[in-house]
């Protein structure tokens, strides 16, 4: 009796090595259509993809698990890992510990890659037979002027979010991240360069100044904002205005859409200051082992149901003409990923700073954080 | 089996055999190798770091009239990865025109021996981060001794049977990803979280606790707690019971049974508890970001950035530094908690 | 003072599984949220079985370390623990004992950046592509998982009675022989108890993992901590349902095994 209990209770114990297994053959939403038309001359060999964690479609409830299916089509094995921030990118590319074939940097970040010449150099639109679909503001950017880099991958915007039922006026400035009325009710980002961009932007200083005096002011600002803030956060945001926790945080506006779905007290506004615009691109670093490998996949992501497959999932605005054009993208018509009229809004990109400028913010970060 | 574990830091293990044969030093190698590489030189590894700098130079090589250059040149503020390709051709005495280059890049090596790193460590932000975790982690510990004694106590008297289901239910929650609890604890500690709705519906409250110091406090209290009740329970379970009896036959109240008897006998339990909750409390980094909504930052939050940013403004050196204190604070406390301890074996822990 | 100790035992109980009932209720939501509970579902469950990307992945990925990690940690401890044993004391036991010690006492985050700085100063000495890999990760995870093996068999052989040993080789056994018919029965329970703890450290661990793990093995609690910019969905939280069931059954037949051996010796 004792025995068979035991067995059962084993048996019991295999639970979640069974259904991870399962899940080697579970259903993918096969790109059937896409059969036969990419190489398998790489088959057996491995790539490796860094990217931001939950930014890219994983097959949740039916959708196309990208990762598998490239696998299934070229034959190339994939090894998936995600960061939480360019920084921790950097970090890992930098110390040599690992070699990436795909990483997908924000702007600021790829200006730094390419500058100390740590991205492989190649020719999408003669190289990409997808590469069209890209739209052509999203081409020649700043960072990659001639595109010899980059492919972008999803953009988006720094907006301002509040609770309707607490705040009373519709903000139209970052100064609402200051009223004393919403004293405890306001959250900031817990990220040096983002909360420093939204108290530029109210103080009136460019984002991207190496003026250390310029940077002082910006903190001089946060730290005035400290005893009005409920926290410094990132992902807990998501919990705080979903719950009416917090009155008012500013995010992505992407990620409003997924706060929105489950509290539709919230709004969004792109404050009058300017807000922060960034662009996440894929790149090849330059000591990549795999780079054609990396080429198919960069190739394979923008595929037009490929790419609509990663929109729908990550809710960020798609640069890709193949998913805005698509009638069956959903957010093809959201007036906060894709305004009418951008040029209304003022959106500065990060650009990458020196070293002592980068390592004086960051100091003024700490000394703001820790400070009481 | 847990008892051993938490019994580990304070009543480690002291030698009896007399003889050592060949076999027995054989036995001992592997582990003497393997600990030998991978925890005594990351150690030495971390000095290292933190009394070194980082330097940066550029790596470039190039090809011209079929010869090839390899070339490096430190990175100086105004120069550019172009800057330096010039130079490099220019020191070569080839035309830029001519050379094809195969290889630019910036990087990095540990460079000549500095303090400025323990310097930083000194500065007024981190002072007041590695104070406040000190504080933290001190009332986290002894709230633990507070809560745990007791419950420990209970636990030593209860039923054989019950005292095994007992521990498995200490265990259990220990055994959970510690990064899911934390999320789970942030929704309970809410403004319009689990509590705060409760007391609304008594019609009490809202009271502001997550973001609080009581938050981060308890986020520690509520991981480590386990590894205070553990070991005390262990050395309670040993006491003689026969020795309770004798003393209540003695006519001792309940009071002078447990200032007199207990507690001194279940003293190495309670150094044991003490270290094994107060090191991992004060170089927490998970929880304290967490519970207290990103306000208070602790040194091993300020680590964990340092780390996270390694190559900006040398935060690998810096990260090193501010760990090498820290483990020199850890060893002394534990070496002065040891004291009070007159186990025998105590003192080789430190 | 009775009444009293079943009130600590309670509030205690209560503190100790009030988030993990959170989590539970959590994980039957219908929305996305962790926080706001519109309605019962089993959504995320079925999204579990059904795909549920990265996460099984990472599942899988952890349950394979943790497993490798905590069987050769195991075989190291075990052997070394032994050897200790025989060892007359003196500065070597002691040396030994207080290197044991470090990975016990240092912080997780101290013991993470040193092994990773060791991987990547190795690398650069082997050139090697990736500094960190599974490999560095197993390496890590067996590091801090022998010192809880030895403190788990080495009291179980100071228990262990010595002339059992010696009468069994006066009776004619080999060294060898005499061990494992003997000495080995009367550390079972240590070494098991060592190879769980083992096995549950590793599964947890996350500081560690964090700074020695590379691109091509991603474990569960490492990928969660990714998830900063992001938030966790609930399916997190049915994965974690799922193991908790999973770790009670554990314990459940761990438990189990141990009476039996109990009874057994007190029938003896």
């Amino acid at each position: 009796m004792k025995k068979t209990l035991s067995l059962c209770l084993a048996a019991l114990l295999l639970l979640p090595l069974v259904f991870a297994l399962a899940s080697c053959n579970k259903a993918l939403v096969d790109v059937e259509n896409l059969e036969g038309t990419y190489t398998r001359d790489l088959a057996g060999t491995t790539l490796n993809v860094y990217n931001w964690a939950e930014y890219i479609s994983e097959g949740a409830e039916g959708t196309l698990y990208v990762t598998k299916a490239f696998e299934k089509l070229t034959g190339i094995e994939v090894n998936y890992s995600t960061y939480e921030s360019n920084e921790v990118m950097y970090s890992k590319l930098k110390s040599d510990a690992v070699s990436y074939d795909v990483i997908i940097p924000s702007d600021y970040m790829i200006e730094r890659l390419i500058s100390e010449g740590m991205l492989l150099s190649f020719d999408p639109a003669a190289e990409l037979s997808n590469y069209h679909y890209i739209d052509e503001q999203y081409k020649n950017l700043y960072f990659d002027a001639e595109n010899k880099y980059s492919v972008p991958y999803n953009v988006g915007m720094v907006g301002l979010i509040y609770n309707t039922t607490m705040v009373k006026e519709a903000p139209d400035s970052w100064g609402a991240l200051w009223d004393e009325a919403y004293k405890g009710k306001i959250l900031m980002f817990n990220n040096s360069r983002d909360s420093f961009g939204i108290a530029q932007a109210l103080v009136g200083v460019d984002l991207n100044s190496t003026d250390k005096a310029d940077w002082d002011k910006a903190a001089a600002k946060l730290t005035e904002q400290k005893t009005l803030l409920q926290g410094y956060v990132m992902d807990e945001v998501f919990n705080k205005m979903e719950d009416g926790n917090a009155a008012l945080a500013p995010y992505y506006a992407g990620d409003f859409l997924t706060m929105q779905e489950i509290n539709p007290d919230l709004a969004f506004v792109y404050p009058k200051e300017g807000v922060n615009i960034f662009v996440d691109s894929m790149c090849i670093p330059a000591n990549a082992r795999n780079a054609e490998a990396a080429k198919l996949f960069i190739n394979f992501m923008l595929e037009p149901e490929v790419a609509l497959a990663n929109a729908e999932t990550i809710c960020y605005a798609s640069p890709n003409t193949g998913v805005t054009g698509n009638p069956e993208y959903s957010l093809a018509d959201n007036e906060y990923l894709y305004p009418k009229d951008l040029s209304a809004i003022k959106t500065t990109y990060f650009r990458d700073l020196d070293p002592s400028t980068r390592k004086y913010y960051e100091d003024l970060w700490v000394t703001i954080t820790t400070g009481n | 089996m847990t008892g051993a574990k938490a019994g580990a830091s304070a009543s480690v293990l002291t030698e009896k055999k007399e003889k050592t044969s060949l076999g027995a030093k054989l036995l001992n190698a592997p582990y003497l190798l393997w600990s030998a590489v991978f925890i005594v030189v990351p150690i030495l590894m971390v000095v290292f770091y933190a009394f070194s700098e980082t330097v940066g130079y550029y790596e470039i090589s190039f090809t011209a009239g079929g010869r090839e250059y390899v070339c490096e040149l430190p990175a100086a503020e105004d120069l550019t990865l172009e800057g330096a390709k010039e130079q490099a051709a220019a020191q070569a005495g080839v035309s830029l025109a001519d050379a094809t280059f195969t290889h630019a890049s910036l990087e990095y090596r540990s460079g000549g021996f500095t303090l400025a790193n323990l310097k930083e460590v000194w500065s007024p932000a981190s002072r007041r981060a590695m104070l406040l975790s000190f504080l933290y982690s001190l009332a986290a510990t002894a709230i633990s001794l507070v809560i745990a004694y007791p419950f420990a106590y209970a636990l030593s008297r209860s039923g054989a049977k019950s005292q095994r289901i007992q521990m498995l239910l200490i265990m259990l929650p220990m055994w959970m990803n510690m990064l899911v609890r934390t999320y789970s604890w942030q929704q309970i500690l809410e403004n319009n979280g689990v509590i705060n709705k409760a007391l609304a519906f008594l019609g009490l409250g809202p009271a502001t606790m997550l973001g609080t110091s009581g938050a981060v406090i308890l986020g520690m209290v509520y991981n480590y707690l386990p590894y205070m009740i553990l070991p005390i329970y262990t050395v309670m379970s040993k006491i003689d019971v026969s020795l309770l009896e004798a003393a209540d036959d003695l006519g001792c109240n309940w009071l002078q049974k447990l200032w007199r008897l207990i507690l001194p006998l279940s003293v190495p339990g309670i150094i044991s508890g003490l270290i094994m909750v107060f090191v991992p409390s004060i170089s927490t980094f998970y929880i304290s970001q967490k519970m207290s909504n990103g306000m208070i930052k602790l040194v091993g939050d300020l680590i964990e950035s340092k780390i996270k940013d390694q190559w900006a403004g040398g935060g690998l050196n810096v990260g090193a530094a501010m760990s090498l204190v820290l483990m020199v604070i850890i060893l002394v406390c534990t070496f002065v908690m040891n004291r009070f301890s007159d186990d025998d074996g105590g003192g080789m822990v430190v | 003072m009775k009444t009293l100790g079943r009130i600590v035992s309670f509030l205690v109980y209560f503190f100790l599984y009030a988030p993990l009932l959170v989590m539970i209720v959590f994980s039957f939501n219908a929305g996305k949220s962790t926080s706001v509970f519109s309605g019962f579902s089993l959504r995320w469950y079925g999204e579990l079985f059904s795909g549920g990307g990265m996460l099984i992945e990472c599942l899988r990925n952890s349950l394979l370390l943790a497993v490798l990690s905590a069987v050769i940690a195991t075989l190291i401890g075990t052997v070394a623990a032994i050897g200790i044993y025989r060892l007359k004391k003196g500065f070597v036991s002691g040396a030994i004992l207080t290197v044991n010690n470090i990975p016990l006492m240092n912080p997780d985050i101290v013991t993470g950046v040193s092994m990773m700085l060791l991987f990547v100063f190795a690398a650069g000495l082997f050139g090697a592509l990736n500094a960190t890999n599974f490999y560095t990760l197993l390496i890590a995870h067996v590091t801090f998982n022998i010192p809880y093996v030895i403190l788990n068999v080495l009291p179980k052989l100071r228990q262990s009675d010595p002339t059992l040993y010696e009468a069994a080789l006066d009776l004619g056994c080999t060294p060898q022989k005499a061990f494992f018919k003997v000495t080995m029965p009367q550390i079972t329970s240590g070494i098991l108890a060592g190879l769980l703890m083992a096995f549950t450290l590793s599964f947890d661990d996350f500081v560690i993992s964090y700074y020695t793990s590379g691109p091509d093995f991603v474990t569960l609690p490492v990928y969660i901590y990714s998830l900063v910019k992001k938030t966790v969905k609930p399916n997190i939280y049915a994965l974690y349902s799922i193991i908790l069931v999973a770790i009670l059954v554990l314990l459940i037949v761990y438990n189990a095994i141990l009476s039996r051996s109990d009874t057994k010796k007190e029938g003896n």
